[in-house]
């Protein structure tokens, strides 16, 4: 490392001299490393937005970010996880398999259109050309906020400097005051399965295959499983998820099972209870997955085209040298502990986004924690990031927005006697003529018991539930109450007014379906 | 009647379900106690408001919490049977008094068997008698029972009127009449208030279980607790909830067929003509615009793709069916009496219903909500009658409407030319002045605009002056001349329908209001209501779109009758809140607001006190689709003098609707500009925009979409 360091330096030097008079700790700088204010490494959301923002802020900013191939050798350009390989991708595969039941509904109302096949190809395409030109507007913030970015992957040097390595094998040298790591995480594999890594895909792949995966065995129970699953079976492909316990673990339960009840009755093949054992290549380029029904232990097998691994996601951690700055990492989880400031065990370096232990994993927590991070560290302000409170959506064929704790949680958290849960079963106007299943539309509002009964959660399944749940969670933000949010008058009709007339409670035993307008 | 109090009560429940005028009329006659009340009700009225009367302090402020539990004082030992049932009311359960026959029309000729008119008219005045005091007590001077009767009241401290039948020189006949009317043959016969309590034993009964004290406290009883003229949004609501508080309701609805002959069911306007077939075309335009987006998502179909009305419109009409269906079966459900009939008011606290067949009934009620809305307006030019059609029979079209000149700005305008577009006819929507008056006029203009890109045609400062048919056919073809609002220009086109949609009027015109001294605003034809929804008249009531100055929506209608009926029924306090009332215009790019226009809020705060954050956005559903990137549109009013208070929601872009709703909540709980910087948007959606609003207006800083 020594060696390598002399060599980036010597390389190096005329840059370095250039910043010498702004760099804090003279002494660092004059050792011929880049010297920064900032350092960000990691360019996803979160670093982004810290960096943009510290520059905004009159900082002198770098990130440093860098995509580890995955084991299938897809790789993308800046902007993390979100913007290349999660959300965003993810959100338009989705619609376009919401656009399938749209071709569906459409000779109800009159249309003659019959049922299209889909071209992956052309999606994909769509897709990954958008992503791309998200990929070049982030290059071209970054230019525009002076920020310096660097396609390198860094590991730290000691408590202040961090090396980065290009593609070519090139060294850098950065020290700076600041550091910020936002690498986020990547999916888990499950190596103890003989032919997971040969054979599987994860997230990572899905969104950039050329071609269709065929059919596909999705294994596991988050969100990001259940989203993956939904949006293949809508496209048109046979698809089968499989789940070893309980489904969106951490979510609330008795939406959990709407949303798997609404996918089964979508088209999408559940195995509960079981686990896989085995891939294997068949002859025919199709995969042969082992699994074993873990309550009769009986083995089992199917033929996939594709097998996609969501069983979780490990923090990008491993190749940062953490221990040569003296971070310290949850050894369970690997993640980064950080305290309510953002900062990790060393009072200087800070982790946000889905690397810090104990963030939700969600975007705009991340954008929000960096912005947050970087106008504290400007002195723009004192104010903490609270994590309390967020809205998320789980975007399966029936989406799932939710805000605040589950009906268990509050159980937990107050006691069964203090909670007041008021739910509704509805129908979404636009299911009626074309006579869609509106089984699993529900709504349900987790409340205190007393008067004047402070909401805690909120809970929607349905379409759009995304856009339903945004204005309600600041409404919960704002402390309200179940009195205050059924005086609001809805707006007819939609969904969203639905969650404004929720009048029966769980404890009354009355009928929760929704009749009449 | 002995013992019959409860059961009758249960006939009434039924016959109130089903108030055909014949058979309601005969039951009339057996229930015995049906009032020929039409000499008598002056004297009611009398009754009603002198000094002793306890119904004027009623009027005059909301009345007390009924008994916390009227049910259990019928379940009392020995009193019926009927503790659950919503209508067993005092008079529904206690007696056979007010079945819907009790209606005031004169007995049936010849109803009598023996000697007719002489024994019509003592019967007549018998019942005059019954009805026209608190107490009376058909007694006999050397029963004991009777005195007993006398002075069980006499120690309660109530007046009795007595009719002593040994005294009076048609003492047989009378009680002869009183047996056919009470089936109690024997004295004493006791009434109180119309309600046949019976002899002697049942008076002290009913003593001992309160229920005669209750009847003493009632005032003398009308048909109905509560009349509602007009089954649409508001009125519907009104009538549920009375009922659900136990108390004798009926609707009255009546749809008078529109000039081109379409009429409809029970639900009012948002049901049959309004939001909710409105919405379902408005779905039906934006899946055709999914179907052109799908193909850049993948889905690869080659066909050209048509549309058919006719396929359209019946589903959304079996599906309008079935909601008033739906309508039909929870009034029955609430035992609501529902006659398909016009109402209008011939004295106080009376209306005549005219059914289909002009066949007239007359009901009484103590209490009244006018619910009638309102129906399009017609230009007043030659032709427009004729040949013209309005949002009343558009959604029932049995035909496409073709090449469709929509004449207006309304959002009802707008969102009709708006969705006709989307399902691929040509059209042209004719403004005399500015789109959507009354809503922020840039937003306004920018829901224009986004129209124009759909390929609307726009014919601004135009107004019609004639239609003429030129072909007869479904459509046929139509020539509308117009003239410029600023000049002497005059333009000339053909179309295959024309849609009226400049305005609506309210129903209030021929509801007798007069009769009774409701006032009506003469400029708007309004009803203008104090902040409890009251008339002028006070036990006169309106809810929905015949208020003055009060949003004309569905939610606000339900909102307000519900809360009305819990004022007058229900022992609540709570007023409908007209503030922060949120809306959506379903134009094909759906505009969602809450609070403040832009104008509005610079009026009441003056602009230099305001802050108006403001982006354009480009919905992640569009990228792919290449759908224009500057079209979408936030913006939020916040008043600076109250800590950047969020005033005016705005927001243009698709499901506005959904989006709206939560803001509007959280406006309701005081959102400030920090509170939406402080939360977390939900990624990636349209809703997200407000939570990362950065630019002010005043910065003039640019807020275009460059790419992404």
């Amino acid at each position: 490392m020594a060696a390598l360091r002399g060599a980036a330096t010597a390389a190096l030097r005329g840059a370095a001299a250039r910043f010498r008079g702004r760099a804090p700790g003279g002494a660092r700088g004059a050792a011929g490393r880049q010297c920064y204010d900032l350092l960000v490494i990691g360019g996803g959301s979160g670093g982004l937005a810290c960096a943009k923002e510290a520059a905004q802020l009159g900082k002198k900013v770098a990130v440093l970010d860098y995509v580890e191939p995955s084991p299938r050798g897809t790789r993308w350009g800046l902007g993390g996880t979100c913007v290349n390989v999660g959300c965003i991708p993810k959100k338009l595969m989705h619609q376009a398999a919401l656009l399938g039941g749209m071709i569906r509904d459409a000779p109800h109302y009159g249309w003659g259109v019959t049922q299209a096949p889909h071209s992956w190809a052309t999606l994909a395409d769509a897709v990954q050309n958008h992503v791309k030109s998200l990929n070049w507007g982030h290059r071209v913030q970054l230019q525009d906020r002076k920020v310096k970015y660097f396609n390198v992957k860094a590991s730290f040097v000691d408590t202040h400097t961090v090396c980065g390595v290009s593609k070519g094998g090139e060294e850098t040298l950065l020290s700076a005051e600041h550091i910020v790591i936002a690498t986020g995480g990547r999916p888990r594999y499950p190596t103890h399965i003989e032919g997971a890594l040969e054979y599987g895909i994860t997230s990572d792949d899905l969104f950039w295959l050329k071609e269709s995966p065929g059919k596909t065995l999705v294994v596991g129970a988050s969100y990001v499983a259940l989203e993956c699953a939904g949006l293949l079976t809508g496209l048109g492909l046979d698809t089968t998820v499989m789940i070893r316990s309980v489904p969106l673990r951490a979510f609330d339960q008795q939406m959990a099972s709407l949303v798997t009840e609404h996918m089964a009755g979508h088209g999408t093949r559940i195995l509960r209870g079981c686990a896989p054992e085995k891939v294997e290549k068949l002859p025919g380029q199709q995969l042969r997955v082992t699994w074993v029904d873990l309550t009769s232990d009986r083995k089992d097998a199917g033929t996939f085209d594709t097998v996609l691994w969501a069983i979780g996601r490990v923090p990008e951690t491993a190749s940062l040298n953490l221990e040569k700055a003296g971070v310290h990492t949850n050894p369970v989880t690997g993640k980064i502990l950080v305290d309510a400031q953002e900062t990790t065990s060393v009072p200087h370096i800070y982790a946000i986004g889905d690397v810090a232990e104990g963030r939700p994993e969600l975007t705009p927590t991340a954008i929000m924690a960096g912005r947050l991070l970087a106008q504290r560290l400007s002195g723009r302000t004192s104010d903490l990031m609270d994590y309390s409170s967020v809205p998320t959506t789980v975007f399966t064929p029936l989406e799932y927005g939710c805000v605040g704790l589950s009906e268990e949680a509050a159980v937990a958290r107050h006691g069964e006697e203090h909670v007041e849960v008021y739910h509704a079963f509805y129908k979404p106007l636009e299911f009626t003529v074309p006579q869609r299943d509106a089984s699993q539309c529900y709504i349900k509002m987790v409340c205190l018991r007393e008067p004047p009964q402070l909401v805690l959660g909120l809970h929607f399944l349905g379409p759009n539930a995304g856009e339903v749940i945004q204005g309600f969670a600041l409404g919960i933000k704002c402390g309200a109450s179940y009195q205050q949010l059924m005086r609001t008058v809805g707006i007819h009709p939609t969904c969203a007014e639905e969650v404004a007339k929720l009048r029966i409670s769980k404890r009354s035993g009355l009928d929760p379906t929704v009749t009449g307008c | 009647m002995e013992g019959g109090a409860s059961g009758e009560g249960g006939a009434s429940a039924r016959d109130g379900a089903e108030p055909g005028a014949g058979q309601s009329r005969e039951q009339g006659e057996r229930s015995g106690l049906h009032s020929h009340s039409a000499p008598q009700l002056g004297v009611w009225f009398l009754d009603r408001f002198c000094p002793c009367g306890s119904d004027t302090a009623v009027l005059a402020q909301p009345p007390p919490p009924p008994p916390p539990s009227r049910a259990q004082t019928f379940s009392t030992p020995g009193r019926g049977s009927s503790p659950s049932r919503r209508l067993g009311n005092v008079r529904g359960a206690a007696g056979p008094p007010s079945p819907p026959g009790r209606r005031a029309r004169p007995p049936a000729p010849g109803a009598g068997r023996l000697s007719g008119a002489a024994r019509e008219e003592l019967r007549r005045r018998l019942l005059g008698l019954i009805e026209g005091h608190r107490v009376v007590i058909f007694s006999k001077t050397y029963c004991p029972h009777s005195t007993r009767v006398k002075e069980l009241f006499s120690s309660l401290g109530v007046d009795c009127n007595i009719l002593e039948l040994d005294q009076v020189d048609e003492g047989a006949s009378v009680q002869e009449a009183l047996s056919e009317i009470t089936s109690q043959r024997t004295v004493p016969s006791v009434f109180v208030n119309r309600v046949h309590v019976g002899g002697c034993d049942h008076t002290f009964q009913a003593h001992q279980s309160g229920l005669l004290q209750q009847l003493l406290q009632q005032d003398p009883a009308y048909d109905y607790d509560l009349i509602v003229i007009g089954g649409g949004s508001g009125g519907l609501s009104c009538a549920q909830e009375a009922a659900v508080l136990g108390r004798k309701v009926m609707v009255l609805d009546f749809v008078v067929p529109s000039p081109r002959g379409t009429a409809w069911g029970l639900g009012g306007t948002c049901v049959n003509v309004g939001c909710i077939p409105k919405k379902l075309m408005h779905q039906a335009a934006l899946l055709g615009q999914a179907l052109t987006d799908s193909r850049k998502f993948g889905w690869e179909y080659s066909q050209q793709v048509r549309h058919s009305w006719a396929t359209m419109t019946e589903a959304i009409q079996s599906h309008i069916g079935s909601l008033s269906w739906g309508h039909r079966l929870a009034l029955r459900e609430k035992a609501v009496t529902y006659v398909n009939s016009f109402g209008e008011f011939v004295e106080h606290h009376k209306v005549k219903a005219t059914n289909e067949k002009g066949q007239e009934v007359l009901y009484t009620a103590a209490k009244f909500v006018i619910a009638t809305g309102e129906r399009p307006r017609y230009l007043g030019i030659p032709g427009d009658r004729e040949y013209c059609i309005t949002s009343d029979d558009l959604f029932s079209l049995p035909y496409c409407p073709g090449a469709t000149l929509v004449v207006g700005a309304s959002y009802v305008a707008l969102e009709c030319a708006g969705f006709l577009a989307g399902l691929g006819l040509e059209v042209t929507v004719m403004v005399r002045s500015v789109l959507l008056r009354g809503f922020d006029q840039e937003m306004a203009e920018k829901v224009g605009a986004s129209m124009q890109q759909l390929g609307v045609r726009f014919l601004r400062k135009f107004v019609p002056v004639e239609v003429q048919q030129l072909e007869r056919g479904l459509p046929g073809r139509l020539k509308v001349v117009a003239k410029s609002t600023e000049g002497t220009e005059t333009i000339e086109g053909i179309y295959n329908t024309v849609l009226l949609a400049i305005g609506r009027d309210s129903c209030t015109k021929k509801l007798g209001l007069e009769k009774i001294g409701v006032n009506v605003s003469e400029k708007t034809g309004k009803i203008p209501v104090n902040d409890e929804e009251q008339t002028s008249v006070p036990y006169v009531y309106a809810v929905g779109d015949v208020l003055e100055g009060k949003p004309q929506l569905t939610p606000v209608a339900v909102q307000a009758g519900k809360l009305l009926a819990r004022r007058l029924f229900g022992g609540r306090s709570e007023k409908c809140d007209y503030v922060n009332v949120p809306t959506v215009v379903f134009t094909p790019l759906e505009y969602g607001c809450c609070g403040y226009s832009e104008e509005k809020a610079g009026e009441v705060y003056q602009a230099e006190n305001l802050n108006v954050y403001h982006t354009l956005f480009w919905p992640l559903e569009w990228t792919v689709a290449g759908r224009d990137n500057n079209t979408c549109y936030a913006k939020i009013i916040c008043n600076k003098l109250d800590n950047d208070r969020v005033i005016g929601f705005h927001v243009l872009g698709p499901n506005a609707g959904e989006i709206t709703q939560g803001f509007a909540a959280a406006m309701k709980c005081g959102l400030t500009k920090q509170l939406l910087d402080d939360t977390i948007g939900i990624h990636p959606t349209c809703g997200e925009v407000f939570t990362t609003l950065e630019i002010t207006k005043a910065s003039g800083l640019d807020i275009t979409q460059k790419g992404c």
